[in-house]
């Protein structure tokens, strides 16, 4: 009688890891695969996305490599690989960014090497990104941010930069 | 001494690299995502990391400032080996793992220990006047 208890316990724990197991790979892969919920902290993305928010980065356009100009995308910090970054791509392999500011009398302008991206954040004024550091590997990038979920009254896909520093080139689609 | 690994199967170590582990060791084998081409992995010996000098072999400038969070990789083939040299140092994000064994062919199975070329480790403070 004890041994039959002990058996029914048991097949049903192992069901129980088994069911756990299946769902955490399951879980596991959508996260890597497709995409994953991000907190953001920090202002250098303000009025875009601001402290606290919450959005969601999907993961595949970055596996295609589709990442295009204007993207905001999260990417791994250059210095701290266990930090993440979220600012937004200005200049893709081969474009032309400018790395002077706004204020600044003279242009200055370089062009984005081979495999690597300019990442730049919305708030100009506080924003640590590729003007300080210069461009980042395109293979630090984990996902592309497309919808922001929190707060309840912005909830929806981001808007375009309000900076207006991506420079058009020819073969850029309208 | 040739590259040993062009045509070697390796196990690959995929646990996140913790920045204490690499801290004390200098020498380590990584593998690491190139930047320019993205799905080619190349197995280099790492040489440093954190705010350290080090000697080029072929690189624009004869000494170089590894910044923090990056690592310098080397070829042991340095004359067919794409590595810091060309394209400078690397962040250590773009690591992938650590090749620890060769696996194929059978006769050459054995442990990949970590090891400094003579000459290639990274310059002490002390010798700050040989800069150019």
């Amino acid at each position: 009688m004890q041994v039959e208890m002990f058996r029914s316990v048991l097949g049903k724990t192992l069901g129980f890891v088994g069911y756990t197991v299946q769902y955490g790979c399951i879980a596991h892969c959508a996260f890597e695969y497709i995409g994953e919920f991000v907190v953001c902290s920090g202002p250098s993305m303000e009025p875009t996305i601001v402290n606290h928010d919450i959005v969601f980065c999907e993961r595949m356009t970055r596996q295609l490599c589709k990442i295009q100009k204007g993207d905001i995308i999260i990417a791994k910090s250059p210095f701290d690989p266990n930090m993440n970054i979220c600012k937004r791509v200005m200049g893709l392999e081969g474009d032309k960014v400018c790395t002077s500011s706004p204020s600044d009398l003279f242009k200055a302008h370089t062009y984005v090497p081979k495999g690597q991206v300019w990442l730049e954040g919305d708030n100009l004024r506080n924003s640590n990104d590729s003007r300080s550091y210069g461009p980042i590997p395109y293979a630090l990038i984990r996902g592309r941010v497309c919808l922001k979920l929190w707060p309840p009254h912005s909830v929806g896909t981001l808007s375009e930069s309000p900076t207006r520093r991506i420079i058009k080139t020819h073969s850029d689609s309208d | 001494m040739e590259a040993q690994i062009s045509r070697d199967m390796i196990v690959n170590h995929r646990s996140p690299p913790t920045s204490s582990s690499l801290q004390l060791r200098d020498e380590k084998e990584e593998e690491e995502e190139e930047e320019e081409v993205e799905e080619e992995v190349v197995v280099k010996e790492v040489e440093v990391e954190k705010e350290v000098e080090v000697e080029t072999l072929s690189y624009k400038n004869r000494f170089v400032r590894v910044p923090v969070g990056h690592f310098w990789l080397e070829g042991d083939h340095h004359g067919h080996s794409l590595d810091s040299n060309s394209f400078g140092p690397v962040s250590v994000g773009l690591l992938h793992g650590r090749a620890s064994h060769i696996i194929w062919p059978p006769s050459r199975w054995q442990r990949i220990e970590p090891t400094l070329p003579k000459n290639r480790g990274p310059l002490e403070e002390k010798e700050e006047e040989e800069e150019g």
